[in-house]
Parts: structure tokens; C-alpha cells; sequence
């Protein structure tokens, strides 16, 4: 079986054809122009992951809410539970960037960190 | 009278690169005046990954990407005011500011550099026929919304406009627990990143229509729908197309606008194409001590290469303010066919290094050739293996090129298929 993947890892947006066999095992991978995407379509067809990007609520900041970032990727059929859970999370201010908003999302191994400063009102 | 050898109006990326590199090149004295509460522009509603690929080599948010520079403008004591108004630059480089603690501010300047970013296209742009309901607004204002004030704007959404924004919008709104009926988009192309169509809208199964437009929009308060429509090749939609979708919120993504009001008022002489001045090298505009970069001076997809073109401008006004800019004569710079534009539009003769000539191309090329012309003279010839409207292309004039021009010979890009 065939794959054409469009790689996601940088702006430039390589086409990746990935080669199975019966067995469901990668044969090939071409048209990648960097190590990164030849990573990424084998984890596209094994274990597709994105990274995650949005808001915690944070008490007592200049702002209602404070952006972050998973530190790594996340399972991508994960991601609405992630989200969930992160949405139920509070942050204190003052945040500052890199700060750690929610541990181990989902039971991942990945912490949600803060992607911005917020300082307290 | 405040008195300044640089103010940069603007503190996004490209006003603070450009105040930076300046301070770099020896220029004590400078001054950003910042609109916003804070520096850092846009990015700071810019949540998401993807900045900082190209300048640092790691995949930051906008927030961090402005945050390594708010830091070296904090670290390098460069002074910049927030809730800063400029209202006018006069034709003797004097800028006038308003904010609420310094009431009216009178600055001389012995250069300007203008970086007031771009603003998106309103909905009076695009003629949309309907009602005035709550519920249309530019994809920037939901991302504001959402990222920096907390709040959902909707909850059935329909987005016009394929740009990265409206991409970017169609995955947040989704992830916040909206449902995104579709991206309609004119043309018969996506002007985003082929990545943002495959993670914003592949990966939550959001239909992208090409070639399709909002004809009408329905609701008295709130919006109830949005009627779309095919369009043909000349992009008016086809009769018996129109379909209704039901949405209680329309995104527009259509488009980005310099914002030159002190520009123009001024008198600089603008681009007809980037809608931003016409520029040297240097990126100085044809007054005299005044230089444009960022997105006021043409729209770009990359921060980074916003970094690096006001890196570019903030050394051109450090040599300005030190008399080592002198002038020369010009050679100017064409774009032909689908090469849209070129900045810088000029350069000089008397230029010491080599020019990087950033063009964009109106259509999509799959193997096509760049030629750089000069009269009869093929400068460059290369091969490139896709071409889009949506990603800036750029072309190296060597320096020993450059030389060998006539004053007023005029270099040319064109494309062919």
C-alpha cells in the first residue's frame, strides 16, 4: 500500500509517499528533504502525533487566560481529551513562560507549559 | 520637543529587530512607540507553533518569538512608550504621539522607521450582501477573542478565506469545542501552508471549498446562516450554485493591509502591488531618513523574514543617522508576468554588498524557471520545484553584478512554466 503524506514538522510542507507492505510495514519513505520528516511519516503511519497549542484559565492575571503548549507531541486521537482536561485546569498568576500549567496531560508524560508571561493584577 | 536619532513606530517583530540592529550598529539614542499595552505586536495573540523555524532553528509561539526580543529591548535599555498613539510624521522627520501620561508628544527624529504591521480586511472590503447581524468578524478579532481575552465568540462557524489565519482560526475554534462547517475560499487555490490545510482542517475533517464564496448572510440579531456559491473563472458566482448553511458566526480571513495612514499622509511614494512604500535596499523610502520593514511595507507569511528585512532597515537608518548612507544613482527592479512585485524596488549603484530581491508569484508553479533579467543580460536562471502565491520566493544580487550596471537599467523577474 502507498501513503501520501504532507509533512507538517515546518512551513516548508514536504510530500512524503510512504510504502507498506501486506503486513503493514514501511517498505520506503520518500520525498522527505530532511531526517524530520522521515521521523514524522513513520510516526504518521504508526502512531500519528501532533503538538498541541491553546489557553489555561488563570485566576487573578492581567488576562483571563494564559497561552501554552504541550512540551512534546501528543498521541493525536488524544487531543480532545487533552484539551478537556486542560480546560478544567486553573493557573495562578504571576505565570511566567516556561512554567509548568498541567502535568503529565492525559497521562501522556507531557506537561502543558506556559507560552507566555501573565503577570498578577 | 523630544529629540532622537531613531524612532521606530511600531513595537511588533519587525520595530523592535530593526531598533535592535541599530543599537548593534552604534545608535544610542532610539525610541519605539507602541500602540498596545505591551510590545510584541500580533504574535501575542499568535498562540500557536511554528515561528522562529528559520531564525532560531526551534519551533516557537508567537508569544515566545516576541518574548526573545522584548527581552534583548529590555536587556540593550532600548526606551519605547505602550498606549502610544502616532498620529503624524511631518515632512522635516518630526513625529507626533498622543497617550493618556504624556498627553500630546512632539519628537525629532533624524530617522523613522516605520513598523506598523498590517490590518486585515474588513467585511465593507468585500461587498458581502446581508444583514448587519452580530456574529461576522476577521478571523484576527475571534483569535483576540479566544487566545488573549478568554472567551468563545461561536459556536457554528463558517470561515471565507483560505489564508493562514483562517486556517489557523478553523483549528482553534474547533479545539475549543466549536463546530466548523467549512472554509470557503475564492480562488481555486489555499493561499496558507500546504501543513496548515493538512493540521487545521484535514485532521478535524473541515471541508475546504475551493472556488466558492459567501453570497449573502442571514440572521436579524445574530447570524442564522450564510448562503455560499461556486464562482466561475472570473469569480462571480454561478447561478443555481447557492447553497445555505446554518452558522451563528462568519470568519474573514481575506486578507492583510498595510497600514500606511502616516505613510501616506506624508507623502512616500507607495507600491500600487504591496500596498507599502517603495524602498531601497536598505528598505528607505523616498523620504528622506524614513524607512519602512514588516508587514507595512508588503505582507509576509514568515515572521522571520520580518526579522530579518527590519534587521536589514534598522542598519540602513543606524548608517543614515552616521552620514554613511550617501546617495546614488538607482537601478530599479521589476517584477514581469505572475511575479507580482519585488522589494525592494531600487537599488543603489554605489550598494557594498550583495541584495537579496524578495518577489511573489499569482499563481502556482509546479518546475518552473526563475529568470533574473537586465536588458538582453541573464543575471540567474534556476529551477524551482513549486512556486505559490502564498509563499514569499527570493532571488541573491552579487555584488559583483551590481557593478557592472548603468544607472536607471532596470532588472527583471519573470517566471516561466
Amino acid at each position: 500500500m502507498t501513503k501520501h503524506i504532507t509533512c507538517v514538522t515546518c512551513p516548508m510542507g514536504c510530500g512524503i509517499t510512504v510504502e507498506l507492505n501486506d503486513s503493514n510495514e514501511i517498505v520506503s519513505i520518500t520525498g522527505n528533504t530532511c531526517k524530520r520528516g522521515e521521523v514524522y511519516a513513520r510516526n504518521e503511519v504508526t502512531n500519528p502525533q501532533r503538538s498541541l497549542a491553546t489557553t489555561v484559565k488563570v485566576n487573578g492575571g492581567i488576562h483571563n487566560v494564559v497561552p501554552c503548549k504541550s512540551a512534546g507531541p501528543l498521541p493525536k486521537n488524544k487531543i480532545f481529551d487533552c484539551m478537556a482536561e486542560i480546560n478544567n485546569a486553573n493557573a495562578k498568576a504571576p505565570i511566567k513562560i516556561g512554567d509548568v500549567l498541567v502535568e503529565n496531560v492525559c497521562g501522556t508524560g507531557v506537561n502543558i507549559v506556559a507560552t507566555n508571561h501573565c503577570p498578577a493584577k | 520637543m523630544l529629540n532622537y536619532d531613531i524612532v521606530v513606530i511600531g513595537g511588533g517583530p519587525a520595530g523592535m529587530a530593526a531598533a535592535l540592529k541599530a543599537r548593534e550598529c552604534g545608535v544610542e539614542s532610539i525610541l519605539i512607540l507602541e500602540r498596545a499595552e505591551s510590545l510584541g505586536g500580533i504574535l501575542e495573540q499568535c498562540i500557536h507553533t511554528g515561528f522562529g523555524l528559520q531564525y532560531f532553528g526551534e519551533e516557537l509561539s508567537g508569544p515566545e518569538y516576541a518574548d526573545r526580543f522584548i527581552k534583548q529591548v529590555n536587556e540593550q535599555k532600548i526606551e519605547y512608550k505602550v498606549d502610544t498613539m502616532a498620529l503624524q510624521i511631518t515632512d522635516d522627520n518630526i513625529v507626533y504621539a498622543v497617550n493618556k501620561t504624556d498627553g500630546l508628544l512632539e519628537i525629532q527624529a533624524k530617522a523613522i522607521i516605520l513598523a506598523m504591521g498590517c490590518r486585515e480586511r474588513p467585511r465593507g472590503a468585500l461587498n458581502i450582501a446581508g444583514t448587519r447581524a452580530s456574529g461576522i468578524m476577521s478571523a484576527g478579532t475571534a483569535q483576540k477573542y479566544v487566545n488573549i481575552d478568554g472567551y468563545m465568540p461561536g459556536k457554528k462557524v463558517v470561515i471565507l478565506g483560505s489564508g493562514d489565519i483562517g486556517l489557523i482560526m478553523a483549528r482553534r475554534m474547533t479545539l475549543e469545542g466549536a463546530k466548523v462547517e467549512c472554509v470557503c475560499e475564492l480562488m481555486p487555490y489555499s493561499s496558507g501552508l500546504t501543513r496548515n490545510i493538512v493540521q487545521c482542517l484535514d485532521d478535524f475533517n473541515i471541508p475546504l471549498y475551493l472556488s466558492t464564496t459567501v453570497v449573502d448572510i442571514h440572521g436579524k440579531d445574530r447570524v442564522t446562516g450564510v448562503t455560499i456559491a461556486s464562482v466561475d473563472e472570473n469569480r462571480r458566482p454561478i447561478p443555481g450554485t447557492e447553497r445555505y448553511i446554518e452558522c451563528d458566526t462568519l470568519l474573514l480571513s481575506v486578507g492583510l493591509i498595510p497600514e500606511n495612514e502616516l505613510t501616506r499622509a506624508v507623502g512616500i511614494d507607495l507600491d500600487r502591488v504591496t500596498s507599502g512604500a517603495v524602498v531601497d535596499e536598505y528598505r528607505e523610502t523616498n523620504h528622506k531618513g524614513v524607512f519602512a520593514c514588516g508587514n507595512v511595507l508588503h505582507v509576509h507569511d514568515l515572521v522571520d523574514f520580518v526579522t530579518l528585512e527590519s534587521q536589514t532597515a534598522g542598519e540602513g537608518a543606524a548608517r543614515y543617522v552616521q552620514g554613511k548612507k550617501k546617495d546614488s544613482d538607482f537601478i530599479t527592479t521589476k517584477g514581469v508576468g505572475a511575479v507580482r512585485y519585488i522589494v525592494p524596488q531600487k537599488i543603489n549603484l554605489d550598494n557594498e554588498g550583495d541584495v537579496k530581491l524578495f518577489f511573489r508569484v499569482g499563481n502556482t508553479f509546479k518546475n518552473a524557471t526563475v529568470k533574473v533579467t537586465c536588458g538582453d543580460e541573464v543575471l540567474i536562471s534556476k529551477k524551482r520545484p513549486r512556486l505559490a502565491p502564498g509563499e514569499m520566493e527570493n532571488v541573491i544580487i552579487k555584488n559583483s553584478m551590481l557593478k557592472s550596471f548603468a544607472k536607471d537599467s532596470v532588472i527583471e523577474i519573470t517566471v516561466e512554466a
